[in-house]
């Protein structure tokens, strides 16, 4: 495996590590020689961090108070159902 | 990478922890907004998604055996509910990503290879996302095609498994595999471009 395009198309399997030993120390020979992978793996796993650590910008407004009620009277009626 | 909050506070309520309730719908209602939010792309929807989709948790509440299953049940009502939701063409057929168009160029500078990329050396692992680039990721994220913002936002955001993102989407571990993928590398795109504008390029 010594194309930099054949070890593009397993870098998150590589990352997850999902990828069959065989196969992943094939691609882990072919990186240590290969600067461009090295550096793109590395923006790869930042930027998949960065998701980890993600949250929207915008967050939910409280729930109204009958909302609420109906919940916890749907909840209610439920477990005493379930016994 | 998994998230036990949710697999304890499933098993307190389970359990009838009178405090449960509570912390259940607090913290399932922002995880659902969030998620809904970004798919659907409107607050109002998400915040009727979020509403929606507690009301259908309680009511089907015996359908959930193990508490280890809260987040693929719960994701899955989620997404029937933002399926609903959709303002546009449920027929609309949905953009294709390319690895091609993802992989960058290689220069030859003398002897030495080197990637047209934006430096990300300087960007620590554990950076907080300060608002800017934060704002930028929920944009990357959020122009990405359905079918793959849908597998990024329930594996890398929300934590599920490759098994739980294909039990809540009815698709092959193989396919949430190849979508995360070019999600990822789509992503990894755009912050990449931002970062090359911002003048952290080499």
């Amino acid at each position: 495996m010594n194309d930099c395009k054949q070890i593009f198309a397993l870098l998150s399997e590589y990352i997850d590590g999902e990828l069959p030993p065989d196969i992943c120390s094939r691609l882990e020979a072919h990186i240590e020689d290969c600067g461009p992978c090295v550096e793109f793996v590395q923006s790869l796993k930042k930027s998949i961090a960065m998701c980890h650590k993600f949250e929207a910008g915008e967050k939910p407004e409280p729930l109204p108070d009958a909302v609420k009620q109906g919940l916890r009277e749907t909840w209610e009626r439920m477990r005493t159902q379930m016994g | 990478m998994t998230d036990p909050i949710d697999i304890q506070l499933a098993r307190e309520l389970m359990r009838g922890d009178p405090e449960a309730f509570e912390r259940f719908v607090e913290h399932f209602q922002t995880k659902v907004f969030q998620y809904s939010y970004l798919m659907c792309g409107h607050r109002e929807d998400a915040e009727e998604v979020a509403q929606e989709t507690l009301f259908k948790i309680f009511e089907s509440i015996q359908s959930l055996r193990e508490p280890e299953a809260v987040r693929s049940w719960v994701f899955r009502i989620a997404r029937n509910a933002c399926y609903m939701k959709r303002r546009k063409s449920v027929f609309a057929p949905s953009e294709e990503i390319s690895l091609d168009q993802l992989m960058p160029s290689v220069n030859q500078q003398g002897g030495e290879r080197k990637l047209e990329i934006a430096d990300w050396s300087n960007l620590p692992e554990s950076q907080v996302l300060q608002s800017e680039l934060r704002g930028v990721l929920e944009e990357s994220i959020g122009s990405l095609p359905d079918i793959y913002k849908t597998v990024l936002l329930l594996r890398d955001v929300e934590g599920l498994s490759g098994q739980e993102t294909a039990e809540v989407l009815d698709i092959s571990v193989d396919t949430v595999k190849t979508r995360l993928h070019r999600a990822r590398l789509a992503v990894r795109d755009k912050l990449d471009r931002y970062l090359r504008t911002v003048g952290v390029s080499q």
